[in-house]
């Protein structure tokens, strides 16, 4: 019998695991991502950058932008969330975050099933990712 | 035939619409954009936005392509935003995309965790890569390599073949080591299908060059994902497009990260861009359901080719 033959129609546990995660996370993320936008744009927070000059800042390059606005780049921002447009990054955030949630979350069933070479490409993954996240990689734009 | 027709007709008066409102202040944009966007009320661009990627979203299921693909070169093609806020947002809009379909996918076992894992490794580790390069390189290079993708997208759009059940004679042994395989339902016919692949460590291979483009455009890479896994790799075509949809979940995360952190995330862009792509895909899904209109996915490479001609020329400083 070949390798294939033993697959199941079914999705595996951790495959339905993850996807569970996912589905949790993406609908979190954008539940708080729609609030924090309206809290920005009916003004109820006060925004950092005023509306009226958001878009006289999006035609410079970044670097210009971060100077230009006086914004630190990386993770600055969880120092800023009293200003509107800033909360908006707490969506933003759990959004590219939950991918990182959802490999650590199989994790213990990768382990159980002892999928070896799987567990150890999930951690590499998880470290990849949470190196992008983290902004050691350098921050600041050119 | 006739409503086909019909909603061609439509789709093309939208595009065409859409480019005559905007194209007084886009053409201004492209001239001098530092002194229009002043000349607006705060709202209007993000409202041009919400109706330029609402009627993207449609596109592009109607096309069968990705919103991120759409997204980036048009944007940047025709609006005042900079490169690195458009490519920033271009991968929040494609992330998400792929963050809402992939539970579904994922349950119904048609993408594939197995097959996405370790080539999400490759692209997502590349993507960084790509992305820290694209950020670091001047916004003209940028634009031409850019607007090289995107005709480079449009003759891959016309001329790939896809195989809906690709003859794969024996799985190679990387990807019987890995047990890269799977079993699923062909609806259509109430089928069961056994799947496995081959050419596993060349098709790893190609997507490093996936990654590193994906982070370096935010483009999404739908367009390069799905013909390595099904033409070269051998995956089904159900298989291939839900997985590499699956995929984008991962790759577009780590660059996402990379242009967040770089500070090229603006709320007032994104939030609108995600609103827009979403309702737009759930109206386009819905009219996918009556008609397939062939003929909106040469409306798209004719669209795309225009953007990649008008990318290079802002690159090489044409000014056309």
């Amino acid at each position: 019998m070949s390798d294939n033959q033993n697959a199941s129609i079914e999705a595996t546990p951790e495959q339905v695991l993850y996807a569970n995660i996912l589905a949790k996370g993406m609908l979190i993320g954008l539940i708080i991502l729609f609030i924090t936008f309206a809290i920005y744009a009916f003004g109820i927070m006060k925004p950092y950058i005023p509306l009226d000059q958001v878009s006289s800042l999006w035609t410079t390059n970044v670097g210009d932008y971060l100077h230009n606005a006086n914004i630190k780049p990386g993770w600055a921002w969880v120092g800023m969330l009293q200003y509107g447009d800033f909360l908006n990054f707490i969506g933003i955030a759990v959004l590219a975050g939950v991918t990182i949630v959802c490999y650590i979350g199989i994790i213990p069933s990768l382990l159980r099933s002892k999928d070896t070479i799987f567990v150890i490409i999930a951690i590499l993954e998880v470290i990849v990712l949470s190196v992008a996240a983290s902004g050691i990689l350098g921050a600041g734009g050119h | 035939m006739r409503r086909n027709h019909k909603l061609v007709g439509f789709i093309l008066f939208l595009v065409i619409s859409t480019m005559f409102i905007v194209s007084p202040v886009l053409a201004g944009s492209a001239a001098d954009t530092s002194a229009m966007p002043g000349d607006h009320v705060w709202w209007f661009w993000p409202l041009i936005l919400l109706v330029v990627t609402f009627i993207m979203g449609i596109v592009a299921v109607l096309a069968g392509v990705g919103g991120g693909v759409l997204f980036v070169p048009i944007i940047s093609g025709f609006f005042p935003f900079h490169l690195d806020f458009v490519r920033g947002t271009g991968l929040l809009v494609a992330l998400s995309g792929a963050l809402a379909a992939g539970p579904g996918l994922l349950k119904a076992n048609l993408a594939s965790i197995r097959l996405a894992i370790p080539v999400a490794l490759i692209a997502s580790t590349c993507a960084i890569a790509g992305a820290m390069i694209g950020l670091a390189l001047p916004t003209n290079v940028v634009q031409i390599c850019l607007g090289g993708t995107i005709l480079g997208i449009c003759i891959l759009m016309l001329t790939a073949k896809k195989s809906v059940l690709p003859e794969v004679p024996k799985a190679d042994k990387l990807s019987s080591i890995l047990k890269i395989y799977g079993v699923y339902r062909e609806e259509s016919t109430g089928e069961t299908i056994n799947w496995k692949v081959h050419r596993t460590p060349l098709g790893l291979c190609l997507f490093v060059i996936i990654g590193f483009m994906a982070g370096m455009f935010g483009l999404g890479a739908g367009w390069a994902n799905v013909p390595v896994l099904n033409l070269l790799m051998g995956a089904p075509l159900k298989i291939s497009v839900a997985t590499s949809k699956f995929l984008l979940s991962i790759t577009d995360t780590s660059a996402a990260w990379i242009y967040m952190n770089k500070g090229c995330v603006i709320p007032m862009m994104v939030v609108p861009s995600l609103v827009g792509i979403m309702l737009g895909s759930f109206v386009g899904v819905r009219i996918l359901k009556v008609v397939k209109p062939a003929a909106v996915r040469w409306i798209v490479i004719g669209i795309l080719a225009f953007a990649g001609l008008k990318a290079l020329s802002k690159g090489l400083g044409l000014g056309f």
